[in-house]
């Protein structure tokens, strides 16, 4: 699984700034089927959670109507220099992780 | 009035007419215009003015091809990224062991592409080169067509041509190629009877239902489509076509989908590489 994040280089202390994830995810819904007529499982991520320096800053719920390769994008107040840090699990319990650092001027 | 001086009075009625005929300027005029008519009948040219499929999708899709993070195809290529670094095979050998960094080695190939391999004397696309080398050269064993590595692969090679123009001469050697590539484009297929020219050629910009008939570039491929939800390459795009007119389907990598894919890139020159693409 490969994910990107970005988050502006640097930004000025108390500023609000944008982070944005992709994660490459077929995000499988359960109402396919293959080509023999079987069921496909449904195997979504079902939950994302971001770390500003350790404190969850932002929490979410995937669900089945979240297109493949989900792409998320939210705001943080930047408080310290630090890391950004996403974890992820899906239905079939994989777990994925990727970090991002933010420099915090002034 | 026997055969031969039926032949002798046709032949003088003939030269009555040449000789008549030529005594005005028209007939000089006229002469290579005959000449010149059915060849250029032969000759299908590429579409004026050359548009990309980019300029047929909806505002929202372009902006999500222009902003490198909202493209989804950019995480096939930074797996692409880390597939060129990685060793594979018996030795242990990696892409950039050999070519570098592919920033400067890769820049510009895939606009060449599909070109005659040297050695074997048939025609390669970018796929079929990295799945060579990977047999060849790191002895580890082929990705498949269409995997995730391929199409990430693939993906990473192709953006290095992003923004240079389609480059593809069509010389002695890949002369059958092309003229085949041609045919195919040009002939009737599958249930619906169509060919590719008749969507693509002649009705480019009009509508098949809701959707506008783009012109049919390949420059934006490997790329992602949101009818797939993943990259996918030329050949699946070929595939799916063919699926629509419910025509034979050739597997990915198939003598004729090169050949189409080498004519497709000569109706293309000029046209900037978009790799990775987004598209419906």
């Amino acid at each position: 699984m490969v994910a990107r994040v970005h988050v502006p280089a640097s930004v000025k202390r108390g500023a609000v700034f944008e982070v944005r994830i992709n994660i490459q995810h077929p995000m499988e819904t359960g109402f396919r089927y293959d080509n023999s007529g079987r069921p496909i499982p449904k195997n979504v991520i079902n939950s994302l959670v971001a770390r500003y320096n350790g404190v969850e800053i932002f929490r979410a719920e995937l669900g089945s109507g979240i297109a493949a390769n989900p792409y998320v994008q939210f705001y943080a107040i930047a408080e310290a220099s630090g890391e950004i840090e996403f974890s992820w699990v899906d239905d079939a319990g994989q777990r994925g992780s990727e970090r991002a650092s933010v420099a915090v001027a002034g | 009035m026997t055969e031969g001086s039926l032949a002798r009075g046709f032949f003088r009625l003939a030269r009555g007419v040449i000789l008549t005929g030529c005594k005005s300027r028209l007939c000089v005029l006229a002469l290579p215009l005959l000449i010149a008519w059915p060849a250029a009948a032969a000759e299908p040219q590429p579409p004026v003015p050359l548009k990309s499929g980019i300029e047929f999708v909806s505002a929202d899709i372009r902006a999500m091809q222009a902003d490198d993070f909202a493209n989804p195809g950019m995480l096939w290529v930074t797996r692409g990224e880390m597939l060129w670094r990685e060793p594979a095979g018996r030795d242990g050998k990696s892409c950039a062991g050999c070519h570098g960094d592919a920033k400067t080695s890769m820049q510009g190939v895939a606009a060449r592409y599909p070109l005659i391999d040297a050695g074997g004397a048939r025609l390669i696309d970018v796929e079929g080169r990295i799945e060579q080398c990977r047999e060849r050269r790191q002895q580890a064993a082929p990705f498949k067509r269409e995997s995730p590595e391929l199409l990430a692969l693939s993906a990473y090679v192709a953006q290095q041509s992003r923004g240079m123009p389609v480059n593809v001469v069509i010389d002695w050697q890949n002369r059958h190629n092309f003229e085949a590539g041609r045919a195919l484009y040009y002939r009737r297929m599958g249930q619906m009877n169509v060919s590719c020219a008749q969507c693509h050629q002649e009705n480019w910009g009009r509508k098949l239902g809701p959707e506008t008939l783009s012109q049919g570039h390949g420059v934006a491929y490997p790329a992602y489509r949101l009818e797939w939800q993943s990259m996918g390459s030329l050949h699946r795009r070929f595939r799916s076509c063919l699926s629509g007119v419910r025509a034979e389907m050739p597997p990915q990598g198939a003598a004729e989908f090169l050949d189409l894919e080498l004519y497709m890139a000569w109706r293309a020159n000029g046209l900037p590489i978009e790799t990775p693409g987004v598209r419906r």
